[in-house]
């Protein structure tokens, strides 16, 4: 990890972490949508520091655009942008003994990672073979149609069946009348 | 002068990020942010992945990101839908409410 920028790291580093507390600890669902933004171009930051430009990307596409958008909407759409108290309605207890479990974990995983062995075979794409091979882009997308093409496929089956089960879901049911189930039917005999 | 950017440190961070996450899932009633907890999850999930890549130049690790970013987008779009399709019966999206099944 020679070439990681240590600077540029931890600036990312603790930009993602301080907004991803405020994401989980703000009350108002906005400011928390706001601070996951923030968490999700850190993250961008640091795909590109590790060298995955096209994941650097993805993720700006994506995650703080598409997602974000989707989150900002419902909050809106939802008016629960006021202030909720649902983290002051969990029992102290229970706040205090996740925070430890999950503190204990952390730990744990920080002592597997620092004392695994690090003597692991190279594979084939070093930073050198992928810039000579046309960059990560390029890379990614010819792997992406040659050997991962199955899953290449299966992902957009996936995709019509979220888009077909998110419409289903958000769809306005209107099912209080006998009346109106029946002009409900009429219509959907009639598409 | 701050030390080099060792893998475990960025392993590190990952998984702080995923435990801060796993927190919000825990304590938090509100299910816009249990979802935005999961999002966080799986971001620290995919930099996981980003890392192992870099460290043993493989592509097999960015290319499971690729589809896990897919995934969670399709993921989100139905867990929001959800949370509407909540919210129009029962108006409200906290899970201390949401009884549909107990009573």
């Amino acid at each position: 990890m020679s070439a990681v920028n240590p600077i540029a790291f931890y600036i990312f580093a603790g930009v993602a972490l301080a907004f991803s507390v405020m994401t989980v600890l703000r009350k108002n669902p906005v400011s928390s949508a706001f601070s996951l933004v923030l968490v999700f171009f850190s993250f961008a930051g640091i795909y590109a520091i590790l060298g995955a430009h096209l994941i650097a990307t993805l993720q700006v596409l994506v995650y703080a655009g598409a997602i974000m958008v989707l989150f900002v909407f419902v909050v809106m759409l939802l008016n629960s942008d006021s202030p909720s108290s649902d983290l002051r309605r969990t029992p102290a207890l229970f706040r205090v003994a996740a925070a430890l479990v999950c503190l204990a974990l952390f730990v744990l995983f920080v002592r597997v990672f620092k004392n695994s062995p690090s003597m692991v075979p190279a594979g084939a794409f070093t930073a050198e073979a992928v810039d000579a091979a046309g960059g990560n882009t390029r890379v990614i997308s010819e792997l992406m149609f040659s050997e991962y093409v199955l899953p290449f496929e299966l992902t957009s089956v996936l995709l019509l069946a979220g888009i077909v089960g998110a419409v289903a879901l958000a769809k306005r049911h209107t099912v209080s009348g006998k009346s109106e189930s029946k002009k409900g039917a009429v219509h959907v005999a009639g598409r | 002068m701050l030390p080099a950017v060792e893998p475990w440190v960025v392993l590190s961070f990952s998984a702080a990020i995923f435990f801060v996450g796993l927190f919000g899932l825990l304590v938090r009633r509100n299910l816009i942010i249990i979802l935005m907890s999961i999002e966080l999850m799986l971001n620290a999930v995919n930099l996981t992945y980003v890392t192992f890549s870099h460290q043993l130049s493989s592509m097999a690790g960015q290319m499971s990101v690729f589809f896990i970013i897919t995934v969670a987008a399709a993921e989100s779009a139905v867990g929001l839908g959800l949370v509407i399709a909540l919210y129009r019966t029962l108006k409200t999206v906290d899970t201390d409410e949401i009884t549909l099944l107990k009573d």
